[in-house]
């Protein structure tokens, strides 16, 4: 069974008839070809499929296409700027070397942001705690804190750097 | 114009921009028009044989297409074992199942399989599937499928599949004249590979009438044989596409998915059929890092000679061979590589059981070894009263030693500065003295420092076929491609090589253009990801393939200014005079020429391929402190510091994040992983809720420091580096518990029950247990 859905996609006002029985990681996938997100363990363990919903981090395997419904959600290719820029969290996890297989980034990349956005200044093990949900098995996460303490040094360097909130649903 | 170096540069990962804009295709990621979706259907049992199969019910399921059983399929028995071809058939992986089986070796075998429109289609086709079996008796062990009664899990051989013995001197002499022996008996577990991306392939029939599997592979070549012979088809018939992959880890160095994803194109008329597998799959169904139980007797002097060495060794192979004795039987050559005794003897049986199928993981059996031999090297210090790092500068093989039972001169082998630099940059002394003191205060935990060595080869010479090739083509603006076989995992073997390429034509690093797929129809042969080798196989190639269109560029500008070729040379894409370093001409003015100049035109392309007959040597150490919990038993990891002798580190940045997820992998496994089976052989913890794999939350900051040396060997004075940081963390955090409690313990992982039993069982009065 279909269900006609609206909701907004990286800034976007979409309109979707979806599978009622589909993840929002299926709907991501299948019906919006956006695979930058990615699906590591389809259970809500690994983290590999995180978006943005409302400002949330969530884990879009286990969250149902039908309850996007009216919300506003961000994916990985929705956070560069649209000339294409890349927005400085994405630049901080490549000056800092953070990427490898790079399966986990998309995921590990949307968390950092919205954890950069919900606090002011981040302590070590402040990213460590907010980045517990993502898994990466690639680089012992050195490089990844590296990267989310880098993006916070330098919009503290430069306030003009401070990122834009995720896409809201105008009121 | 000074030449610019590229090689040992922290340049960025030609493809980090893609992936972390989400741009970057994995294999589930193309778009393929009419994708069919195949599903596995996995035996119930551990033993068994399937008598009878009824598949009514599910094939009315809607959108089910075919059921494949074992009789469907071609019945040629082939090894999924990543190695090259042997040309011998005697030294070939054993060749022992087929792409479905009614004989059940492991639970989770692959006994039938459905393909249909949707995966959802698939899995409720799979549900409906009723099988019988026959039961056989379970073995989770070595010592149980050895047992004279044990059953033969496969009928034409034994349970043990390979028994070997390496070494020098005579052991019983030298533990006679030890003045201490110690008796260990050590036991590691199954430890999963756990990358994010599972296994996926997608198998269609091409416009040229071949097959094409597009797959999450580390060794596209071998992949495209495997397919090949599974399937009974000309191995030209089968073209393996690679496109960015999520990890391996040595478990996608084994054709898994990719011959039954063919055979279902096949079955369905060439249709395109996707086999994707599921985290639980992948984890208890693929291929697992082999669990090896040690029994040691080590001979010790007081004055801190080893006289005898003796190791028996049984390596769990699980259901199938796989890479079989190629990984316990690995561990002779090494400890001889890495420490001086009188006598040597290691025995190593690999046998048959029923549990998943171990196959090559990061480290190659050199994990399980070392953490067996720097468990009883400590303990034989503790033994003696010497300090540890003393004990190890005193016995650790000299650079230069020739080591006989590989054939290898051990040149420019730098363990000896890797056991004094390490130990001062992560403050050993003072570490120590801040643990007494905190241990002093009696609180409910204690803290400990720990150290352990290892040795490790580069590519598998001379065991193994070393051979790579790779091709250069200069394009129209001067900037190169660069098409190799070496395969990119996510390790960052692309922009190693192509800084390698860089360097030797003198051109800019961003001059070199890699691609995101590799192509077996395309790209040069080479055996892929595995033994650490592909910077130091793969770099003699593209060293060979650069200095010949290097050549190429300068004979071209030496006819076109009337200028002798060795008074020219390449500096950052300009052709200078050597003299005085004038600009003479640009590579992109003879990429230009090469291409259009109405009489001289003539396009560039520089191939090679090489055979390689040497191996370079590494070593290193781990350095940890932890604190132990005397109450719960549970391990804090308080810091971990690798030292790494790899030669010429050909990018700081990539070297330092190889290391770092190696020392989680093996921080993993010294605490917390491990796949354990209940006695009917049902795995227990095949997902990533309860298979405990490290988070954020678990790891201290990782430190590593490189003893930067140029091997003399080395293509670009590099060797091994990328399975190297995964050796010794395990047996060093293992120190260093025992550093905090007083207690070794020699069965990993170090999980908070093992440590409260094992701190239980001290507290004991002697005779009581």
């Amino acid at each position: 069974m279909k269900h006609e859905i609206n909701f907004t996609l990286n800034g976007e006002a979409v309109t979707c008839a979806v599978d009622i029985r589909k993840s929002l990681l299926e709907m991501l996938r299948d019906d919006f070809e956006l695979t930058g997100t990615k699906e590591g363990c389809g259970v809500g363990e690994c983290g590999a499929c995180s978006v943005i919903i409302d400002g949330r981090t969530v884990d879009s395997c286990i969250y149902l296409a039908v309850w996007a419904d009216g919300k506003a959600i961000t994916t990985i290719e929705g956070i560069a700027q649209s000339d294409g820029q890349l927005a400085p969290i994405q630049a901080a996890f490549i000056e800092a070397g953070a990427v490898q297989c790079g399966f986990c980034i998309p995921g590990m990349v949307l968390a950092s942001d919205q954890l950069l956005k919900d606090h002011a200044q981040l302590s070590r093990a402040e990213i460590r705690r907010g980045l517990s949900g993502n898994m990466c098995r690639c680089t012992g996460y050195q490089k990844i804190i590296d990267a989310v303490q880098l993006a916070d040094a330098k919009r503290q360097a430069d306030p003009k750097t401070v990122v834009l909130p995720h896409f809201k649903i105008e009121q | 114009m000074a030449q610019k170096h590229i090689i040992g540069q922290a340049e960025s990962r030609w493809d980090a921009i893609a992936k972390v804009k989400g741009q970057a295709n994995y294999t589930g990621d193309f778009p393929i028009k009419n994708l069919l979706h195949g599903k596995i259907l996995h035996a119930t049992i551990a033993h068994g044989y399937v008598t009878s199969y009824d598949i009514s019910e599910a094939e009315k399921v809607p959108g089910v297409l075919k059921i494949l059983l074992p009789e469907d399929l071609p019945q040629i028995k082939y090894s999924t074992a990543g190695h090259p071809w042997n040309l011998e058939p005697k030294k070939r992986d054993i060749e022992d199942r087929t792409m479905l089986t009614r004989h059940v070796r492991v639970y989770g075998d692959d006994i039938g399989a459905v393909i249909a429109k949707t995966p959802l289609a698939a899995k409720q086709a799979l549900s409906k599937i009723k099988v019988t079996y026959d039961t056989y008796p379970v073995y989770l062990t070595p010592k149980q499928a050895m047992a004279l009664d044990a059953k033969r899990i496969h009928e034409e051989r034994d349970n043990v599949i390979a028994s070997t013995a390496v070494g020098f001197g005579d052991v019983n002499q030298g533990l006679d004249e030890a003045d201490f022996v110690l008796h260990r008996q050590l036991h590691t577990p199954v430890q999963l590979h756990a990358h994010l991306e599972n296994q996926v392939a997608t198998a269609f029939q091409s416009e040229d009438q071949r097959y094409t599997c597009i797959s999450s592979t580390q060794i596209p070549h071998i992949c495209r044989r495997i397919v090949a012979q599974a399937n009974g088809l000309p191995w030209s018939l089968v073209r393996v596409k690679k496109p960015f992959i999520g990890g391996g880890f040595g478990n996608k160095q084994d054709v898994t998915i990719e011959p039954l994803a063919v055979a279902m194109s096949k079955a369905m008329g060439g249709k395109p059929v996707q086999i994707n597998l599921t985290r639980e799959e992948s984890l208890a169904y693929t291929r697992t890092r082999h669990a090896i139980d040690y029994d040691v007797k080590l001979g010790v002097k007081k004055d801190g000679t080893i006289t005898a060495l003796d190791m028996q060794v049984l390596s769990n192979q699980g259901g199938y061979a796989s890479h079989g004795h190629a990984i316990g039987g690995k561990g002779g050559t090494f400890i001889n590589a890495l420490y001086k005794m009188n006598s040597l003897n290691y025995g190593a049986k690999t046998v048959y059981t029923n549990i998943a199928t171990a196959g090559a993981m990061r480290g190659y059996g050199m994990p399980q070894v070392i953490f067996a031999l720097e468990c009883v090297i400590d303990d034989a210090a503790d033994k003696i009263g010497m300090d540890p790092i003393e004990f190890r500068l005193k016995n650790h093989q000299p650079d230069g030693f020739y080591n006989e039972l590989s054939h290898t001169k051990q040149q420019d082998f730098r363990i000896g500065d890797c056991l004094k630099q390490g130990p001062e940059a992560f403050k050993w002394q003072a570490k120590v003295q801040q643990a007494k003191a905190f241990n002093q205060l009696q609180g409910p935990t204690r803290r400990g420092v720990g150290i352990a060595a290892f040795s490790f080869g580069t590519a598998t010479y001379p065991f193994g076929l070393e051979t790579s090739g790779a091709r250069l083509i200069l394009l129209p603006d001067g900037s190169f491609k660069l098409m190799v076989g070496a395969t990119e995992i996510g390790q960052g073997a692309d922009t190693a090589l192509s800084q390698m390429a860089a360097d030797t034509l003198g051109v800019p690093f961003e001059s070199i253009i890699r691609d995101a797929i590799t192509d077996t129809d395309t790209d040069p042969f080479d055996t892929g990801a595995y033994a650490s080798r592909q910077t130091y196989i793969a770099g003699y190639a593209i060293r060979d393939a650069a200095e010949k269109m290097r050549k190429m560029i300068i004979q071209r500008a030496a006819a076109t200014f009337d200028i002798r070729g060795e008074f020219m040379d390449i500096v950052d894409g300009n052709i200078v005079s050597v003299s005085d370093g004038d600009l003479i001409t640009t590579v992109k003015d003879m990429a230009q020429a090469s291409y259009f100049d109405w009489q001289t035109a003539k396009t560039m392309v520089a191939e090679s391929s090489v055979n390689i007959h040497n191996n370079s040597y590494a070593s290193g150490c781990t350095l940890a402190e932890v604190e132990v919990d005397l109450q719960t038993g549970k391990i804090k990891l308080l810091s971990l510091m690798n030292v790494h002798d790899s030669g010429k580190i050909i990018n700081p940045l990539l070297a330092a994040g190889q290391v770092e997820g190696g020392m989680a992998m093996s921080a993993g496994y010294g605490l917390n992983e491990g796949l354990v089976y209940d006695e009917l052989g049902r795995p227990m913890n095949n997902n990533l809720l309860d298979y405990k794999l490290p988070t954020t939350m678990d790891l201290p900051d990782l430190d590593e420091i490189f003893v930067e040396t140029k091997d003399p060997l080395g293509p670009y004075g590099n060797k091994a580096l990328g399975e190297n940081p995964t050796c010794s963390p395990a047996p060093a955090i293992r120190n260093a518990v025992k550093n905090a409690v007083g207690v070794g313990i020699d069965t990993i992982p170090l999980t908070p029950e093992s440590v409260y039993d094992a701190l239980q069982a001290a507290k004991a009065p002697k005779g009581v247990s």
